[in-house]
């Protein structure tokens, strides 16, 4: 995973509330089962006058000139609601978007961006509403959201900073305590025989 | 020394952490992973790719249901294009990782939520994750079972564990008693349109109160099924002894449910949540949504509120109208919010006898396993549907969603008794109305949406 560390970038703004899944990314857009070539179907319902014939709708935010390059989205409150599809993510992070700064995210949406190097900033309406088209500084070592001089600080939880900053592979991290987790198997065979029982005779 | 009083959640969390990360995460163990042909075949490819192992095969399984084809007579192909490489692709990986499989002709397919529970995989006290948001449904059995991406399945099936940060807790407390004609989908409809869309953020969701112990386990997983369009983590109700008689002889359920360690998965009296929200069951009328958002809803017999432009033009519809008589072209029956025996039953008792408004389009319904299939035909349920005018498949998540195959009549405006009314969720343009199956056979029969209490007999 690219580590995230700070950005630089202009912020197209999507100023919608409930931002689903299927609208970043529809079903009928997720055409095989690999995490690739999905760009092409980002925003497919709002981005396209015609989906099918690939008409772009000059008024959508991310058809606009300003946006072209744009590593940073805006989004209103519960940003990524809906289907639990990581593709929503990965057609974003392929698109070339690394920073959603939004008012609240849908927890799975939150997560995946977490796993896959996006960084999910929260920070309210007021402030959101000020950073429309404006050249971003995002900060994660400090986190910090800066435009034109002006600071929003940001929080996040300490492990998914880390991982963040470092693109650190989850998996890889969490087999380090393998130990730990075979012990704690080991005793709760014990304890609840049932969940390891596979198929009852 | 007593100790202090602990949530249901709590007690399960507690039991199932392996250790804190130094970053301050806690590593929770995972009893059950469940994986579908739409999400599942990413994980378990990406997991071989990367040459890590399923860690422990046995309790992992898949179900192929959301791209399978419901049209009776099936095989791998599907009307999405290209669909059918989403079912031979997790095939192969299923077997490839050794674990079970339910394959689209297995006599115990059907949609994840709904067999998860009906083969008791899904089991009171248990952590289960799969890559797909409306595993909070499965909470119903009084297990912690949530909706992940594919990244995380495959960190779960690679190690066992999770990597949490420890979510808040709710209590949403249904004092009194329901309504006749009024069910749990208009318990979560009027939740949703109470409380928003994103009311129950980053919250552990508890239905508990008199009207949640008195609805059966069918009841309370449709309940619990929309908690993910609450923006909740998940949802969670304290097993009982209905619960206990479910799952009693399911396939995958322990012979007994020895009282000593399963009587204590309950909520300790003075135990505190992060939040509480109290609702007087006896208020909730049949709800129907109105909107593009599931929080876009209102009792049927309402007028439209002001909602977001976007909304109303979507859905063509004013603040102010009503929405009783709004013209309906299709009807859908189905999905793992509402595609149980039990709802199946309660929709073919309204139609028995009737028929469908010559004016609709289409009209199916999709049971939610196969098992439900085969006890629904049993008891000549397919007959009712039919002769009233629905198509009756076979089972999978079919047109709950539209994946670039099969949809509605271009323009439709359709009642489903599905979770989602998202812009297009049923097909491009498409406008959805969201509501009980009793709604939607009263209004199928109508030809517009309709109260199921006019036809209650
Ligand atoms: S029935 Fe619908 S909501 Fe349920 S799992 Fe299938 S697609 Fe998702």
């Amino acid at each position: 995973m690219t580590p995230f560390t700070s950005l630089n970038s202009v912020a197209v703004p999507l100023l919608r509330d409930n931002v689903d899944t299927d609208a970043i990314i529809p079903s009928r857009e997720m055409k095989s089962t690999g995490r690739t070539g999905l760009a092409d179907g980002l925003f497919a319902p709002w981005r396209y006058l015609d989906a099918v014939a690939r008409v772009p709708d000059p008024a959508f935010p991310l058809n606009q000139p300003e946006a072209q390059g744009a590593q940073i989205l805006l989004g209103g409150a519960n940003f990524g609601c809906g289907s639990s599809r990581e593709h929503a993510v990965w057609a974003l992070a392929e698109y070339g978007i690394r920073c959603v700064i939004a008012e609240s995210f849908a927890p799975i949406f939150r997560g995946n961006c977490i796993r896959n190097g996006i960084l999910p900033v929260t920070l309210d309406r007021a402030a959101i509403d000020g950073l429309g088209w404006q050249k971003l500084v995002v900060d994660l070592t400090t986190q910090t959201v800066t435009a034109d001089g002006k600071s929003h600080a940001f929080t996040i939880e300490e492990e998914p900073r880390q991982m963040l900053l470092e693109g650190l592979d989850a998996i890889a991290l969490t087999l380090k305590s393998l130990p730990e987790i075979d012990a704690w198997t080991q005793a709760d065979r014990a304890r609840r025989p049932w969940i390891y029982a596979g198929k009852a005779a | 020394m007593t100790q202090r009083p602990k949530t249901l959640f709590e007690k399960i969390w507690d039991a199932h952490h392996v250790a804190q990360t130094a970053g301050g995460a806690h590593l929770i163990a995972i009893d059950r992973v469940f994986l579908h042909e739409r999400t599942g075949a990413s994980a378990l490819k990406s997991l071989a790719a990367s040459g890590r192992p399923v860690r422990d095969p046995a309790r992992v399984f898949a179900v192929m249901d959301h791209i399978v084809d419901t049209r009776i007579g099936r095989g791998d192909d599907t009307l999405m294009p290209g669909g059918s490489a989403f079912i031979t692709e997790t095939r192969a990986a299923a077997q490839a990782a050794g674990i079970t499989l339910f394959d689209v002709n297995d006599p115990d397919q059907g949609i994840t939520h709904v067999i998860s529970p009906e083969l008791g995989i899904v089991l009171p006290g248990a952590t289960l994750v799969a890559p797909d948001s409306h595993t909070c449904t499965q909470g119903a059995l009084g297990a912690f079972a949530w909706g992940i991406g594919s990244s995380e399945a495959e960190h779960a099936m690679a190690t066992g564990v999770l990597r949490l940060d420890r979510p808040k807790t709710m209590r949403v407390t249904f004092n009194g008693t329901l309504a006749s004609a009024v069910t749990p989908k208009d318990m979560a409809l009027h939740l949703l349109a109470t409380y928003g869309a994103g009311g129950g953020a980053g919250h552990v969701v508890e239905f508990a109160g008199e009207a949640v112990t008195a609805l059966d386990i069918e009841g309370r997983m449709t309940l619990c099924n929309m908690a993910t369009e609450f923006s909740a983590m998940t949802a969670i109700i304290a097993p009982d002894a209905k619960t206990y008689a479910y799952l009693a002889g399911r396939r995958h359920a322990p012979a007994s449910f020895d009282a000593s360690y399963w009587s204590k998965l309950t909520t300790d009296d003075g135990a505190t949540f992060d939040r509480e929200i109290v609702i007087d069951a006896a208020t909730i009328a049949p709800m129907v949504s109105w909107g593009t958002s599931p929080e876009h809803s209102m009792a049927v017999t309402g007028s439209v509120p002001k909602g977001p432009d976007r909304a109303h033009a979507y859905i063509g519809l004013e603040a102010g109208q009503t929405l009783l008589g709004t013209p309906i072209d299709a009807a859908f029956i189905g999905s793992c919010t509402n595609a149980r025996l039990s709802d199946l039953r309660r929709a073919a008792d309204l139609l028995r006898g009737r028929h469908i408004a010559p004016t609709m389009r289409k009209a199916l319904v999709v049971p939610g396993s196969s098992a439900v299939k085969r006890a629904a035909e049993a008891e000549g349920l397919d007959k009712v549907f039919t002769a009233a005018g629905f198509e009756w498949r076979a089972s999978g998540c079919s047109l709950c969603f539209y994946a670039g195959g099969e949809s509605f009549p271009e323009g439709s405006r359709t009642i489903s008794s599905t979770n989602r009314n998202f812009e297009g969720r049923q097909g491009p343009g498409i406008r959805t109305h969201i509501a009980s199956p009793e709604t939607v056979a009263a209004s199928a029969i109508a030809g517009a949406i309709a109260d199921p209490r006019e036809l209650a007999r």
